[in-house]
Parts: C-alpha cells; sequence; structure tokens
C-alpha cells in the first residue's frame, strides 16, 4: 500500500510530507526531487523505482504530488487516488498551487489523515468529506449529527447526506461531448471517437431515486422488439451504438448491466454521472483540407481549406486553427476570408481564429511563409494542423430521453422538477495531418 | 444547504489566507525557544499557532523533537483540530522518543471511550500509527473494544489497525485472539467495514504465506461480492484484488463469480476496471472455450480495456503496461483494436512508446498497410528514442508478416534517403534481420547501404553493416575495399565489432580466396598478437588455425548454412507471463517483473500461477488460441538478460578430466593441428566443432554460436549481441557431445516390472533387479525459466547413472546442457559429459542418462547422501540439490565371507551399532533376503529362533566401508527390526533409509 504521500512545489521544496509505514524514511522525500524534479532529462515515466522505493507522480501547475512505496500496491489505485486527492483539495480550496497547498497545509493533513488509513484510501467524497472536516476545524456536532455523519461515510450511499431540503427542484445536465479526430491529408479517416460526459448538477431534496434514459441502441433495439416493427425501425435510426461507458459510484451498476437501466440516487450539487465513448456514425463538425506546396529551399505555401459539415440553422464558436509552421521560419504573409489570423513565432505555428461560422460553409487560409536557409539535414516534422472549436449539438448523435425523479417520501413528483438539458460538443484532438 | 456549505468554505478561505502560508517562512534562530515560550501559553490560540509552526518546520525537514513534552502538552484539549495536529506531531517523533510517547496514552485511551466515533475512531487510528513497542500493549484493550464498536466508522478504522499492530508486533495480533475477530468483521452489516476487513487480511496473509487466514470458501466468496456492489470505490479494489486470489472449485463456480463481477467493467474509476479484469483474466483461464459464455467474456473485456486509454496520460500509462501483458496471454482480446493504439502527436513519450510495443504485437496480415504507414509517420518524429523504437518496429513488421516483407524494405529504404543520422543506423540493424529471416531476397539493396558507410557511429550498426558486406561479399563488388577502410582504427574500435570485422573478413577470404589473402593476414595478426581481448584472440587463432590446417573444413564451418530466426521477439517467458497476469494492476505488472524483483522481505516472494480447468491442461499449451499473431513455430524467448555472460564465464562446467580426453568426433573436420595449442585449447577446439546446425535449432540468443557465423538475433540492445559473439569461445566449452556411444540405459521401466512380477511370486533364489526409485522432479521448470528436470539414480551392472528427464516447459528452445557436481560425501562426479545430442524444443523432453564415477573430489554433506548439481544451458545455469539412494554405492563383491563377518561384527566396537524399525512390511524373510540382494545387501547367513528370522547381511560401500546388517523378522509381525554395524556410523541412517524404501517398493 501507499507508504507515504508528499507534495513538492516546482523547486522540490517539500510542502506536505505524510508518512503511513516505517519502510518509506525521510530520504525518500530527498530522493524523488533529486532523481526526478531536479532531473534534467524529461520524464519519462510516471513510475520510478529509486533505491528500491517506487514512486508515482502527477503533475498540478506547479506542484507535484507523489506517492512513495516499497510494496507490489495496486499502481492504477495509486494514481487513480492521487487524482482524487487532487479533486479533493480543489473542492475544498479551488486551484491547486503553491499558495494554495501553504496556506491550508493544516487542512490537508487533515485531509490525508481520513482519507488515506495506513496507506489505504477511505471514503474520499468531497460531498461527505465536508460535512466533518472543514477549514475552520471541527464545528461541535450533536450526537444525531455525528452518527449521521459516520453512517454517510461508511454507508452505501456515501455520496449523499440525508434531509437536504430545497424550496425548488432542479435539476441541470449537460452533455459535454468531445471529437477526437487523425486525419489523412488525403482526406482518410485514420481514427474518430467521441468521448463524452453526462455532467450533472441537481439540487433535489431528500433521497431521490433517478433514472436516466438516452437513445441506446441496445436499450432502443429492445423496446423495439417489445412493440410495434414500426415504431422499431423508427427509433433505431436515431439510435446510437456505445462502445463502452463508466459511471459514478452512484449508479447501480448491476442493475446496467443486466437491464441496462441508468438508475441512482445522485449526489448533491455537481458530479459526473457518466462517461461513454463511441466511434460508429461521428458526425465530424469540420473538414480540414491543407495543401502544403515547398517553394525550394526558402519558401513554403500553405493553403487550409475548412468546411462545416452541420445542420445551416446552427453555429459552431471559437473555432480555432492551428497550423504548424517550420522552426527557420523567418516571416509570414497571411490572407485569410474569415477571422483573424496570426503568425506566432513562440508557439510555431500560424493560428486562425474565428469567432462563429454557420453549418454547410466553408472557408479558407492561405500563407507564404518564408526560411531562413539552413545546414540542419534533419527534414521538418510537419506536425499535424489541428483545430479546436465549440457546437450546439452531439456529434455522437447521443440525445436525452428523459431524466425521471421519484422521492416517495416528500411530496414532490417528476413534474415538479424544473430540468434542464444542455448539448455542448467540442474539439478534443482533432488533427489532421499535412 | 448547498449555498451556506459554499459559502463557508469561501469564508474560511478568506480567514485563513495570509495566515498559514506564514509558517514556511520563520527560518531564523531561536526560534525553538520562542515555540517553546508559545506552546506553554496560556492563551488556546497562540497555542495553536504553535503547534501549527511545528508541523511546518516538521514537514520542511527540520528536526523539532526537542519541543517534544510541549506538544504533549497541548493534547488534553476539546479542540478537535489542535488534537489532530499534536497527534500528527506525535505520529512522526514518537518512535525518537519512545518513553516520552507513553505520556500520551491515558489521552489515547480516554479518547477511546469517547462519545464522538470520530473521536473513538481518530485515537484508535493515531494509536496504530505510533509505532512504539510500549504503546502497543496499551492498545490492545482499547482495539478489542473499538473492533466491536457499534458505529461501522470505528470498526472499519480498527480494522485497519489490526493491519498496523501486526506490522509492529505480528505475535501479539496472533496472541490476542485480533485476527479471528477480524475474519468475523467479514461477515459485518457494514460493506466498508468488510471491505477493509479484506484489505487488512490480505496483508496480513501476505506475511504468512502459508496460513490459511484469508480462508476463502463459496460462502466467504458470497459475503465478498454482496459487499462489492456496496462498498466505496476503493473497497472494490480491495475485495476484486483479494478475489483474485481464490481458486473456483469448478467451472460452474468461476463462470458465476465471472457473471457477478463484470458489471464492474463499467465503473468510472480505472483501477476497479482493472481489477476486475484481472479477476476475469484468471478465472477465464477455468472455463471450457467451447463454452458461450467464453466467446461472450471475451467480447466484454475490450471495450473498457479502450476505454482506460481515454483516461489521464499516467492511468494510460498503467493500462497500457498491462493490456501488452494482456495481449501476449490471450490475442484475440484486442486484435480488432488496432487503431486505438496509434500515437497522438501529445501523448507523453512514455504513452508513445508503450502504444508502438502494444502495435506490434497486434500487427498482422490484415492490419499490416495501416500500421506500416502509422509507422512511417512516427519514424519522422522529433523524440529520439521514439523514432528508433518506430524504426524497429517496422523491421519487427517485416520479419513478422510476410506478405509484408517487401514494403517494409522500402519503406526503410526512404528512411535511410532522409539522411537523419540515427534513423539510418536504426534501419541498418533491422535490414539485417531481414536478410537473416529472408535470406537472398532483397540483397538489391545493399548498394544503397553501403553508400551509408561512413555515416555509421554506433557499434551495433557498424557491427550490423559489417555483417552484411561479409556475408554477401560475392556480391558486393569492393567488399575488400569496404572492410579495408574499417581495419584501419581497428583498436578503437568496440569489441562488437572487431568480432564482426575478424568474422567477416574470414568470410571474405573464403569467397574470393586470391584478391584477399593479405587482408585475411592483416586482420588475423591484428587479431591475435596486437589485442588484449581473450575473446577476440581465441576467435583469431581458431580461424587461423582452421585455415591453415583444412580451407576445405573451414569453409563448411564458416560459410554454413544460418539458422532462421523467428518472428516474435521480447515476448515474456510464460511462467513469468502467468504470474503477472496474476498481478494486473500491481506495480509488478507495470515493471513486468514479478513481485520478489523489487519487494524485499516476505512480502510478494509467493509466486501466482495461474490455475486452468482440470484436464484441458491449458496452462501447458503456449498461448496460442487460434491467433495469427503466434504461429506454430514457437516463438523465440529471450529472457531476462542479467549478467548472464557473466556467470557463464566464470563458471567452469567442463567435465572432470579424470573422465578421459574430450571426445572430437564432428564429422566433416580433422584437427589435427592442435598440439600447437596444447591440452586446454585443444578439448576447446574439439568440443567447439559441434555438428553443424541441426534442423530443430532455431536461433535463440544464447545459443553459444560457433565462432564462425555472425549471430543476429531479432532483438537489439547491444550487450545483448556482444554477449552473444563475445561469449561464444569460452560457453562452448565442454558442451560438445560424441555422437556415438549412447548408453543403452532406457531399460528402467523393464526391469522395475520384473521386480513386481517377481515379487508376486516370492520366489526365492532368484536374483532381483536393483530398486530403482520413481523419477522425481529436482528442478521445477518455475525455477529454471522453464527447464524442469525430474530423475532417479541407477546401478546397472556395477555402473551408476543419472537418469533424466529433460523438459522443456519455455518457448525456447534449449541446447548446449552440460551438467556439474558439487563435491559430495561419496566423491560422485559425471564420467562424462552430458548427451543431450539435439536442442529440446519447447514442449518437448528429452531422456538423459549421465554415467556416475565415484572418483570426485570428496566433502561431506547433510544428509549423507545430498547431491548438489549445476546444469547449465543456453539460457542459465541452474542449482538444484537431491538425493540419491545409498544403495548406488554398495558393491557387487559385497558378500563377506561367513567368517569375516562374524569377527568383524565383534570388532567393531558397540557403540557403533544402531538399531531401528522398519514398519509394515509385509515380506517374509526369503522373498526380503532376495530384494534386499538386487540392491547388492548380501544375505550371509540365516537364523531361525523361536519363529524369529535372523538374517545377517552385509554390503560394501565404494569407498571401501563395510556395513553388517542384523534383520530380525517375526512372521505375522509386520515390523522388522534392524541392527547396523559400521566403523563409520553416520552412514547408518541411510542404509537404513534404503532398507526401508527397497522394503516397501
Amino acid at each position: 500500500m501507499i507508504g507515504g504521500l508528499f507534495i513538492y512545489n516546482h523547486k522540490g521544496e517539500v510542502l506536505i510530507s505524510r508518512v503511513y509505514r516505517d519502510d518509506i524514511g525521510r530520504n525518500a522525500v530527498d530522493a524523488f526531487r533529486v532523481s526526478v524534479i531536479h532531473a534534467r532529462h524529461q520524464v519519462r515515466s510516471p513510475v520510478s523505482n529509486i533505491a528500491r522505493t517506487s514512486f508515482f507522480h502527477v503533475k498540478r501547475s506547479n506542484v507535484w504530488l507523489a506517492a512513495a512505496t516499497r510494496q507490489n500496491v495496486n499502481a492504477c489505485m495509486v494514481f487513480e487516488f492521487l487524482y482524487k486527492m487532487c479533486d479533493v483539495m480543489t473542492a475544498y480550496f479551488g486551484k491547486i498551487s503553491e499558495e494554495n497547498v501553504k496556506n491550508n497545509f493544516v487542512l490537508i493533513y487533515e485531509l490525508l489523515d481520513e482519507i488515506l488509513d495506513f496507506g489505504y484510501p477511505q471514503n474520499s467524497e468531497p460531498g461527505a468529506l465536508k460535512t466533518f472536516i472543514t477549514q475552520q476545524g471541527v464545528k461541535s456536532q450533536s450526537k444525531e449529527e455525528q452518527s449521521q455523519i459516520t453512517s454517510q461515510v461508511t454507508g452505501q450511499i456515501g455520496w449523499r447526506r440525508e434531509g437536504i431540503k430545497y424550496r425548488r427542484n432542479e435539476l441541470f445536465l449537460d452533455v459535454m461531448e468531445s471529437v477526437n479526430l487523425l486525419m489523412s491529408p488525403q482526406g482518410q479517416v485514420l481514427s474518430a471517437h467521441v468521448s463524452g460526459r453526462v455532467v450533472m448538477k441537481s439540487y433535489l431534496s431528500g433521497m431521490p431515486e433517478c433514472k436516466f434514459g438516452m437513445n441506446d441502441k441496445i436499450v432502443i433495439d429492445k423496446q423495439g422488439k417489445a412493440g410495434s416493427n414500426d415504431d422499431g425501425a423508427k427509433s433505431g435510426k436515431q439510435s446510437i451504438a456505445i462502445d463502452d461507458c463508466t459511471f459514478h459510484q452512484c449508479v447501480r451498476l448491476s442493475k446496467f448491466d443486466s437491464e441496462r437501466s441508468i438508475s441512482f440516487i445522485p449526489p448533491d450539487g455537481d458530479y459526473e454521472l457518466m462517461r461513454y465513448r463511441t466511434t460508429k456514425d461521428i458526425i465530424l463538425p469540420f473538414r480540414v483540407i491543407p495543401l502544403v506546396r515547398e517553394v525550394g529551399r526558402t519558401k513554403l505555401e500553405v493553403k487550409v481549406v475548412i468546411k462545416s459539415n452541420f445542420k445551416a440553422s446552427l453555429l459552431a464558436q471559437k473555432i480555432e486553427v492551428m497550423i504548424p509552421t517550420p522552426l527557420n521560419t523567418s516571416g509570414v504573409q497571411l490572407i485569410c476570408m474569415k477571422g483573424k489570423a496570426k503568425y506566432k513565432a513562440s508557439e510555431n505555428a500560424i493560428v486562425w481564429k474565428v469567432k462563429r461560422m454557420a453549418g454547410m460553409k466553408e472557408s479558407q487560409i492561405s500563407a507564404e511563409i518564408e526560411l531562413l536557409p539552413t545546414n540542419d539535414k534533419k527534414k521538418w516534422a510537419r506536425p499535424p494542423i489541428s483545430m479546436n472549436f465549440e457546437v450546439p449539438f452531439a456529434p455522437s448523435g447521443l440525445k436525452v430521453r428523459y431524466l425521471k425523479v421519484f422521492e416517495p417520501k416528500l411530496n414532490y413528483s417528476d413534474h415538479d422538477v424544473i430540468k434542464w438539458v444542455r448539448y455542448i460538443g467540442k474539439s478534443g484532438i482533432y488533427e489532421t495531418r499535412c | 444547504m448547498q449555498e451556506w456549505a459554499n459559502q463557508l468554505c469561501e469564508n474560511r478561505q478568506f480567514g485563513s489566507k495570509m495566515t498559514d502560508s506564514k509558517y514556511f517562512t520563520t527560518t531564523k534562530k531561536g526560534e525553538i525557544f520562542e515555540l517553546k515560550a508559545e506552546l506553554n501559553s496560556d492563551k488556546k490560540e497562540k497555542k495553536k499557532e504553535a503547534v501549527k509552526k511545528v508541523i511546518a518546520s516538521m514537514t520542511v525537514g527540520k528536526d523539532v523533537s526537542a519541543l517534544f513534552p510541549d506538544v504533549v502538552n497541548c493534547m488534553q484539549t476539546d479542540n478537535l483540530e489542535l488534537k489532530k495536529l499534536v497527534y500528527l506531531y506525535l505520529m512522526n517523533y514518537a518512535k525518537s522518543q519512545p518513553d516520552m510517547a507513553i505520556m500520551a496514552v491515558n489521552t489515547f485511551v480516554k479518547d477511546c471511550e469517547d462519545l464522538n466515533p470520530l473521536i473513538r475512531a481518530l485515537a484508535v487510528r493515531t494509536m496504530g500509527c505510533i509505532r512504539v513497542d510500549k504503546i502497543t500493549e496499551y492498545l490492545c484493550e482499547p482495539l478489542r473494544k473499538c473492533l466491536k464498536d457499534e458505529d461501522p466508522y470505528v470498526r472499519k478504522t480498527a480494522a485497519v489497525c489490526v493491519a498496523k499492530l501486526h506490522d509492529i508486533n505480528a505475535q501479539l495480533v496472533e496472541d490476542q485472539g485480533f485476527l479471528d475477530t477480524l475474519k468475523d468483521l467479514i461477515s459485518d452489516s457494514n460493506p466498508m467495514v468488510v471491505a477493509n476487513a479484506v484489505a487488512a487480511l490480505s496483508e496480513i496473509a501476505e506475511s504468512h504465506p502459508n496460513s490459511n487466514l484469508l480462508d476463502l470458501n463459496p460462502q466467504t466468496i458470497n459475503k465478498l461480492l454482496t459487499a462489492l456492489n456496496e462498498c466505496t470505490e476503493w473497497g472494490q479494489i480491495f475485495i476484486l484484488d483479494c478475489l483474485a486470489n481464490y481458486s473456483p472449485r469448478d467451472d460452474r463456480e468461476s463462470q458465476s463469480i465471472c457473471e457477478r463481477v463484470t458489471p464492474r467493467l463499467s465503473h468510472a474509476n480505472s483501477a476497479v476496471v482493472l481489477s476486475a479484469v484481472k479477476v476475469l483474466m484468471k478465472f477465464m483461464e477455468m472455463l471450457p472455450k467451447d463454452l458461450d459464455y467464453y466467446g461472450t467474456l471475451l467480447k466484454k473485456l475490450a471495450p473498457p480495456l479502450v476505454t482506460l486509454l481515454s483516461a489521464e496520460p499516467e492511468l494510460q500509462y498503467v493500462a497500457l503496461r498491462n493490456i501488452n501483458l494482456i495481449v501476449q496471454r490471450r490475442p484475440e482480446i484486442l486484435k480488432h483494436e488496432m487503431k486505438v493504439f496509434f500515437v497522438k502527436y501529445n501523448d507523453p513519450i512514455y504513452v508513445k512508446l508503450e502504444k508502438l510495443d502494444i502495435m506490434i504485437r497486434l500487427a498482422s496480415q490484415a492490419n499490416i498497410a495501416q500500421v506500416l504507414a502509422e509507422l512511417k509517420e512516427y519514424a519522422t518524429e522529433v523524440d529520439v528514442d521514439f523514432v528508433r523504437k518506430a524504426v524497429r518496429a517496422i523491421g519487427r513488421c517485416a520479419i513478422k508478416v510476410e506478405q509484408s516483407a517487401e514494403r517494409c524494405v522500402s519503406t526503410l529504404l526512404d528512411l535511410i534517403q532522409t539522411k537523419v543520422n540515427y534513423v539510418v543506423q536504426e534501419a541498418i540493424v533491422v535490414i539485417k534481420d531481414i536478410f537473416r529471416k529472408y535470406p537472398n531476397k532483397y540483397e538489391s539493396v545493399i548498394a544503397t547501404l553501403c553508400e551509408h558507410l561512413e555515416s555509421l557511429d554506433e557499434p551495433e550498426a557498424r557491427a550490423a553493416m559489417i555483417w552484411i558486406v561479409g556475408e554477401y561479399a560475392e556480391r558486393i563488388d569492393n567488399a575488400d575495399e569496404l572492410l579495408e577502410s574499417f581495419l584501419e582504427g581497428f583498436h578503437d574500435e568496440s569489441t562488437q565489432v572487431q568480432l564482426q570485422l575478424l568474422t567477416a573478413i574470414v568470410k571474405l577470404f573464403l569467397k574470393k580466396p586470391t584478391e584477399t589473402q593479405e587482408l585475411v593476414q592483416q586482420v588475423l595478426s591484428l587479431a591475435t598478437q596486437d589485442s588484449d581481448n581473450p575473446d577476440l584472440r581465441d576467435r583469431g587463432y581458431i580461424y587461423w588455425r582452421l585455415l591453415s590446417t583444412d580451407p576445405v573444413a573451414a569453409k563448411e564451418v564458416v560459410l554454413a548454412e544460418k539458422p532462421l530466426i523467428s518472428e516474435e521477439t521480447d515476448l515474456i517467458e510464460p511462467t513469468l507471463l502467468e504470474e503477472l497476469i496474476c498481478h494486473i494492476g500491481t506495480l509488478a505488472s507495470v515493471y513486468h517483473k514479478p513481485p520478489s524483483a523489487f519487494v524485499e522481505g516476505s512480502r510478494g516472494v509467493q509466486h501466482k500461477r495461474l490455475t486452468s480447468s482440470a484436464g484441458s491442461g491449458e496452462s501447458v499449451e503456449s498461448p496460442d488460441t487460434g491467433s495469427a499473431a503466434v504461429s506454430e513455430a514457437p516463438p523465440t524467448v529471450i529472457p531476462s538478460q542479467g549478467d548472464l555472460l557473466g556467470d557463464l564465464l566464470n563458471l567452469d562446467l567442463t567435465p572432470p578430466t579424470s573422465t578421459g580426453p574430450p571426445p572430437t568426433t564432428a564429422p566433416g573436420m580433422q584437427l589435427g593441428a592442435m598440439d600447437l595449442l596444447g591440452g586446454g585449447l585443444d578439448s576447446l577446439i574439439g568440443d567447439e566443432s559441434e555438428p553443424p546446425p541441426i534442423p530443430l535449432r532455431t536461433d535463440t540468443p544464447q545459443s553459444p554460436q560457433p565462432p564462425h557465423q555472425s549471430p543476429s538475433p531479432p532483438h537489439y540492445s547491444p550487450t545483448e549481441l556482444g554477449g552473444d559473439i563475445g561469449g561464444s569461445p569460452a560457453m562452448g566449452t565442454g558442451f560438445g557431445a560424441p555422437p556415438a556411444a549412447m548408453p543403452a540405459s532406457f531399460n528402467a521401466p523393464i526391469s522395475g516390472g520384473l521386480d513386481d512380477l517377481f515379487d508376486l511370486g516370492g520366489g526365492g533364489g532368484l536374483t532381483m533387479g536393483t530398486y530403482i526409485p520413481p523419477k522425481s522432479v529436482w528442478l521445477p521448470a518455475m525455477k529454471a525459466k522453464g527447464l524442469e528436470i525430474s530423475g532417479t539414480f541407477v546401478r546397472r551392472s556395477g555402473v551408476i547413472q543419472m537418469e533424466m528427464t529433460l523438459n522443456n516447459k519455455a518457448m525456447s528452445v534449449m541446447s548446449d546442457f552440460a551438467i556439474q557436481f558439487n563435491r559430495n560425501s561419496f566423491g560422485l562426479a559425471p564420467a562424462g559429459p552430458l548427451q543431450i545430442l539435439t536442442p529440446i524444443s519447447p514442449n518437448q523432453s528429452i531422456e538423459a542418462a549421465l554415467p556416475l564415477s565415484t572418483v570426485g573430489p570428496v566433502m561431506k554433506m547433510e544428509p549423507l547422501n545430498n547431491l548438489q548439481v549445476a546444469v547449465k544451458n543456453n539460457i542459465d545455469v541452474f542449482y538444484f540439490s537431491c538425493q540419491y539412494p545409498i544403495s548406488m554405492l554398495f558393491l557387487e563383491d559385497g558378500k563377506m565371507e561367513r567368517q569375516v563377518f562374524l569377527a568383524t561384527w565383534k570388532d567393531i566396537p558397540n557403540e557403533n551399532e544402531s538399531q531401528f524399525q522398519i514398519k509394515d512390511c509385509h515380506l517374509n524373510s526369503d522373498a526380503a533376503s532376495n530384494k534386499l540382494q538386487g540392491s547388492n545387501i548380501f544375505t550371509i547367513a540365516k537364523r531361525t529362533v523361536e519363529g524369529q528370522d535372523m538374517l545377517y547381511q552385509s554390503m560394501k560401500l565404494t569407498n571401501g566401508i563395510w556395513v553388517l546388517a542384523e534383520l530380525r523378522v517375526q512372521a505375522g509381525n509386520p515390523n522388522y527390526t534392524i541392527s547396523l554395524k559400521c566403523r563409520a556410523p553416520e552412514v547408518s541412517q541411510c542404509v537404513f533409509q534404503n532398507y526401508e524404501t527397497v522394503l516397501k517398493n
């Protein structure tokens, strides 16, 4: 299990050091600093073995988090724990920075004592933790409160406490997708997938039981079989094939496995209900057509066309195209039809920004790049052209069919809950080779 | 409520801003004194501030242990925050101030009785972390109460505390009965208590490998599976990791567990997913492959594994290392998922390298075009390591998928045209391998390669290029010029290049003798006269002599056809792979090493193995489950290198000289001129000249190639190639075997059968065969990289033989066996070399009989008949010990004259007599006598007194020691009494044991 946990600033100074096991000594703290943080070369692995001690590290802005062990621990769990710890800290004091860590070091020690016992991760849901660990020390609790806290921390529904009340029952559901693409210069899709998240904000009273439905092909097909054939064929068209999905721990997995229904008692406030991945029938919102021509040894002509490929009534936003340029670029002349374009020497790229673009349109940029003659034999690697954008639909085609809320003990029904649904499609790694 | 909470947090943040961070900046002198004063202040706030400062100093590594009493004094407080801070301090410094730590005990004990469960838990949690022996005694009572606390929060904390206590004082935990209480907690109503109890028990069980602590039976498993659905993500991991250690009774049970574990594959926590994958991968072994469910399960595994690749990069890395194992074990799971392993431009380098590895493993005819296109892209990237690996990958594709070879070669040529130095060098190294795999097919590219000769500066690339020039000297017009150009700086080259150059020039000479006489003279004198390197010198001398004695033979040797190289490389050895599969998700799976390789102490030393369904014999099978990736030709496994070469060179395994001159019978070889070199090298050459490559043999990197060949196995690190070439002359020592003189010694089972027959007849007067113990496993495959040796000892017509079955359970061919004994009690030593003429293919076993002499060096062993053996093959040297029955040493002329017997019996003092009982033996005295005679135990006289038969027997050991025996057999009594008299009473015990085994078999 985890033997020790350390937080360092970018200089390698220790901000937090908590040792759980005897086999990790103070010298381990220094070993990691010397061998990893101060190492000249680039970090080649997130797991390093230094003098028979294994270190797992992640970096958040300028802060290093490292877990040390001398046993054969579950490596995946250690990383998951480090991320979780970041989440918990963010939930308490916002961005993880040297300043914030120093300002909250007492709190962090308190948290570490609670969420990691003898190196075994314990309940680490911020919602539950906040009921008894606060930044102002522990508030005095009545006996009922105390037992409520302990039963919640250890309970089956560790992510929600009893007795939540809202005057207005409301929930927000965001389908957030990032569409990833790797395209060959000839326009062939080398790989494409959508990784999506269903993010919820729920402000519901009591212990509501929720059921979430979407146009999952397997569910629709099953219902289609049960209902009339017509319906099946009709709805089958709009359904999507989900390659795989994972759920927040509130979702009853065995029920999903047997009936493919998503039912849960939601945490209060913000949380991520599910993640999913699709690869079939993805709507690629943009197509990038690059044309690069080397004119002699000192000049490069680049033309890039982007085409929007969705309903004309919809608007894409925050469009950004990054066209990499060689290291020996001396000057760039740009002409673009829409938006603004700029050569950024620091990034070795031309950045072309377009605020809005409707569907079924196209736009183009042409650039003349002048190069300094070099003796460097190494050829320019021609990194891919990448793109950022935001569109108001789900490129996977996912649709929310329903989200039902039942709270048998309190007198509000599904109809009384105000529900908001939003679809946001974003670019993930959206690259076209040139 | 929510808003209130947020507001509260914000206020806190505001309040604490510019407060706590200041503690990190105080560094002035006299600080300790100031702190001391503040700690003893009356004001609560000031106290708290002071403790905070102390903790901050502690964090940055300052020694604040001097403040111990002052800090502990602050412990008595209602302020929980302050209390926690003091506890934190205590945990850090209690060990250095054990006596003072006792001061805190009272508070702990009091806190364990507190009304607030949070405080009770805090106290028991902290107490467990104070690792001072004296405190642990006080911990027992509170812990016992807490384990039975009404509040689950306290119980779950107490469960972990048992593991803490066990770590400090294991005996105490056992004595206090905490283990049983902990076991009871597995049935607790609260899932988190169950999970923590499981975690604690698993950890404790690891340090007691043989205890039945985690008594996993269907009932407990059922409880665990129920808790699995209800507990936190972390608890699910503990439970799944524990489940993976269970062995289901039958395929039905394993299917039902699998069914209940599969829903976990949709968990958002990757560790839950991977641990579930581990359970499934393990239990799948139990399922019959024709079962529908088996196929369903395979399909279910792919999507979650792919999803892991969209996690954070660190998790991706862990996932990829594991997928690498899974793909080797069950290639069918991900065979259609090649695309997800394509490298993204922004992937961290460690993700890129791992993806590349998996791409090559998944490459097949179906997807090779895509893969090649990708690899070509990668070869133009920036990171040097990555580019090199991509170029190598192209070469590996060519070797793996024959249809793609041509395209791979042209891709490599394109890359050579880029003239990027390291790309060119890497490409040349892999092209050499392609030449080995497809001889006489792509030689047209040699001209292009030769153009880049000057730009090669890495030894591996230079050696590869030289090999190519030497190998194809007849097609390269200016081969002599090219090689000559290398010769100029001969002494500045690395050994690898020197050896290669020597061989290449000899090849050239044999192909074009007329023009290159001078060149070959030059290189031979450079190698033999001006070099300090013994390997180089030896190789030079061998060539020299070969060439001067018999050029025809030289040609046959040096230009012999080379064995083909195999297509899969870098495969993990199957037993290790099985072990690693049992460790999916853990560090072992990240390092691809068994836990024992990086964990100290008792933990992790246990080797886990997959258990397969009874009768299906699947674990023996190579992982060829219907995939194209692993073809029927057994892939070569490259074992971990270590300092193999060092071992081989240091350990002299030459058979003892007492057995006469080493055989020198290789076809087509006349080695007349050997006397020039004297006896030592003489035998070396003789042995070296093993018969030309036997068809069975594939090229394994460690196989000691005859020095004439330039081995170029399809793997890449320079140390390996170095070891390969450099080691060859020395490694060959003593392993050649005379093809004749295979002793006819395989009649053991027959004679054993006869034995039985006679036994039934109970006939008298007939001499029976020697008792031969059944073969037992001396060296398990686990310990010897796949080599299993079982054997027995036989004495037949005065010759002692060690009969062995060598079973190759690894995936690579084994060859070049040799054996040596440690000094032993009776001077047993091999009377000749171990005769294994052909390499042993995977899953093949070979019988071998080794005649033994008794003139070797003597050293008393414990037990007396213990024999320590070292066996070497092309992979490594392995050690084992076995015990031989002492009757092997009984001479045929061990029958004493009656008178002599009597006199001797009287002569040997009585204290040398020892008496034993042989129980449950149902032979009559005649049958016993006959049976014993088969083992050279001779009955000299028989006397019957009051229905009791007394047999007087004698035997003589090879070293001349006589043993006299009196065996008393009473009719109807199955228990015999035996008295042994001997001048060397140490042997009595052994002789008695021998009596027992002979009589009972």
